[in-house]
């Protein structure tokens, strides 16, 4: 930490979108903060990297080369999987895609709506209604998926695509984050605005406020995403069909399988490999978009 | 909806209609499922004769009985405080790590921070299932780095699948999956304390350390309170990771954590009654202890305050 400076220059423009900013200099590194940061990414790529050479790896060579060393048998081992059980691994990846893709969708809007609201409106029971809305966060899945299943069962909708659906559109997270948002880039003399022009209430939302919202919302969209990738209790408690395993729960089948024979350790870690694809690019690519700064930044904009 | 009352009416009945889809889902499946699990936890199967015929079995009152059974129930107390063990190592080690790496990030003159701002929020996008996979077999000796390099250093192997090593082996799971997000959150309330705040300091000639201490924790409090809550939450309901574990060691059995067990009571053993007091019991236990903490913060966020 020593090696931090203390800069003196008053400065006119700085990095961090404040009014004053921070000293633009950065002519000398700081070793400390550099080094731990470092010392970090390398924690948390070792896992990943591990997974890519160990995908390129033949069954043989799994056992018998260094760990971080690429192995032969790649395209092999995707053959291998994209035929194991006529391609059902294919079949999980469009499942999640479909659970993830359209859930997040789903619960982006009613975070929208829901947050608006919450934000934008004074009205009876606003505090109550956020608070009981939250508390939704705090329930462990179980008390939730167990009940949920027995009522689905009830109606006869457990073990199809939408018993995985349904239950995860409302995110208590995701209405906390649209609330934050929307108070944050949704000013409110440009809704009493809109009303002095006649506008509608819902005309005023998805006209004027929603756009507004729009980098905030895509937040809540990749939040709820990864959520329904990643989620494994639900689809684990709903199905028992396989044609409809999001791959969370396709992989675990199959290491649940592969465990007692090694000769099938190939395809759970190319698996594995490939699931991790889809997130990781959108990640790359979406976080352009993706606006960290939005609760410092934009409400000063 | 009449023309004369139609402005007002539509600004009054705006919030509600566009809570109506939330509210809907809380009220399916939220609410519903709650009290349903909560109905269930006081209900027990009653078997006349021999229990056949369809008149045979009834769903009957069980009182709490089927609470009493839960909390005298060693395999559930034994998950409990394994899990409460568990956590221990996870929250402190997560959160200060969070901590630590948002600090870092935010300090002047740090290189390559974007690239390693993206690494470690990495594996937040690796579900958790997978990221218990990856680490799993990078735990096994077979195919492992760790232990080639043990190996050729010629030093000890421990068995990182069984007995103490498997809670470190299960809490680096959990650190590694949520340092990013945690680091993340703090760092953006971290970006949101105006610049003016340590021109005063630094030109009093503070250190970045002291700054860190003195101002930018103080500041970030409120978001390190909320990770923290919100933590405690998650690693009390951890069932992916040893759920994943499990085929690969005997050392996880199937009620490891509280919610496997509730999970093999519902679906394994078929008694879906004891299994919902297991699971209100894990839920009232959840809000205690992550209010209890909320309480606790907030009342030392008031003390210095009035200091």
């Amino acid at each position: 930490m020593s090696s931090l400076a203390v800069q003196k220059v008053p400065s006119a423009a700085g990095t961090t979108g404040t009014a004053q900013g921070r000293p633009p200099l950065r002519n000398r590194i700081a070793l400390v903060p550099t080094i731990t940061l470092l010392l970090g990414a390398i924690y948390c790529l070792l896992p990943v990297a591990w997974v890519v050479i160990a995908s390129t790896k033949s069954g043989s060579e799994l056992f018998s080369t260094f760990t971080f060393l690429p192995g032969t048998g790649f395209m092999d081992n995707l053959t291998d999987l994209s035929a194991y059980r006529d391609g059902i691994y294919w079949q999980w990846m469009g499942n999640s895609a479909l659970y993830a893709g359209l859930g997040a969708l789903l619960s982006t809007c009613v975070s929208a709506f829901s947050g608006y609201a919450l934000a934008i409106y004074r009205f009876r029971g606003r505090e109550a209604i956020f608070n009981v809305l939250l508390a939704g966060v705090l329930m462990p899945p179980v008390i939730l998926a167990v009940p949920q299943y027995l009522l689905l069962a009830k109606a006869d909708l457990t073990d199809s695509y939408l018993s995985v659906l349904l239950p995860q559109i409302l995110s208590p997270y995701g209405v906390y984050l649209a609330r934050i948002y929307a108070a944050a880039a949704v000013p409110a003399d440009i809704v009493e605005a809109g009303r002095m022009d006649g506008a509608s209430e819902w005309r005023i939302f998805t006209r004027i406020a929603l756009p507004m919202m729009v980098p905030g919302l895509v937040t809540v969209f990749l939040f709820q995403f990864v959520a329904v990738w990643n989620n494994f209790l639900l689809p684990y408690i709903m199905l028992s069909d396989d044609e409809r395993f999001p791959i969370t729960l396709g992989l675990f089948t199959l290491l649940e399988q592969g465990a007692n024979t090694p000769a099938l350790y190939t395809l759970v870690i190319t698996g594995a490999f490939l699931a991790v694809i889809p997130l990781v690019a959108l990640f790359l690519v979406i976080q352009r978009f993706w606006s960290l700064d939005l609760l410092s930044g934009a409400v000063k904009s | 909806m009449t023309t004369t009352s139609r402005r007002s009416y539509g600004v009054k009945g705006a919030p509600y209609a566009f809570l109506l889809p939330a509210a809907t889902l809380f009220a399916l499946f939220f609410a519903l499922p709650i009290g349903y699990a909560i109905w269930l936890s006081f209900r027990k199967v009653k078997v006349s004769g021999l229990g056949l015929g369809s008149g045979a079995r009834r769903e009957v009152w069980a009182g709490v009985e089927n609470y009493t059974d839960a909390l005298t129930d060693n395999e559930l107390v034994d998950g409990a405080l394994r899990v409460l063990g568990y956590g221990c190592v996870v929250v402190p080690v997560m959160l200060g790590l969070a901590l630590l790496f948002a600090l870092m990030l935010d300090s002047d003159k740090v290189r390559l921070a974007p690239f390693t701002r993206l690494a470690i929020f990495l594996p937040y996008a690796i579900p958790g299932v997978v990221a218990a996979l990856l680490w799993g077999f990078l735990y096994l000796p077979d195919v492992s780095p760790f232990y080639f390099v043990l190996e050729r250093l010629g030093l000890p192997q421990p068995d990182l699948l069984d007995g103490g090593p498997l809670y470190l082996a299960l809490s680096n799971i959990a650190v590694w999956g949520g340092t990013g997000f945690n680091m993340i959150v703090i760092y953006t309330s971290l970006r949101a304390i105006p610049a003016e705040v340590y021109e005063a300091a630094k030109l009093d000639g503070a250190t970045p350390l002291q700054i860190a201490l003195r101002i930018k924790i103080p500041m970030v409090a409120p978001s390190l309170v909320l990770t923290f809550f919100f933590s405690i939450i998650a690693t009390l309901q951890v069932f992916n990771e040893p759920t994943t574990l499990k085929p690969l060691t005997n050392s996880v059995s199937t009620t490891w954590s509280p919610l496997m067990k509730v999970y093999r009571d519902a679906f394994g053993t078929g008694d879906i009654y004891q299994a919902a007091a297991e699971a209100v019991i894990i839920a009232l236990a959840t809000l205690v202890l992550s209010f209890g903490f909320l309480r606790a913060a907030n009342r030392r966020n008031r003390q210095e305050a009035a200091r």
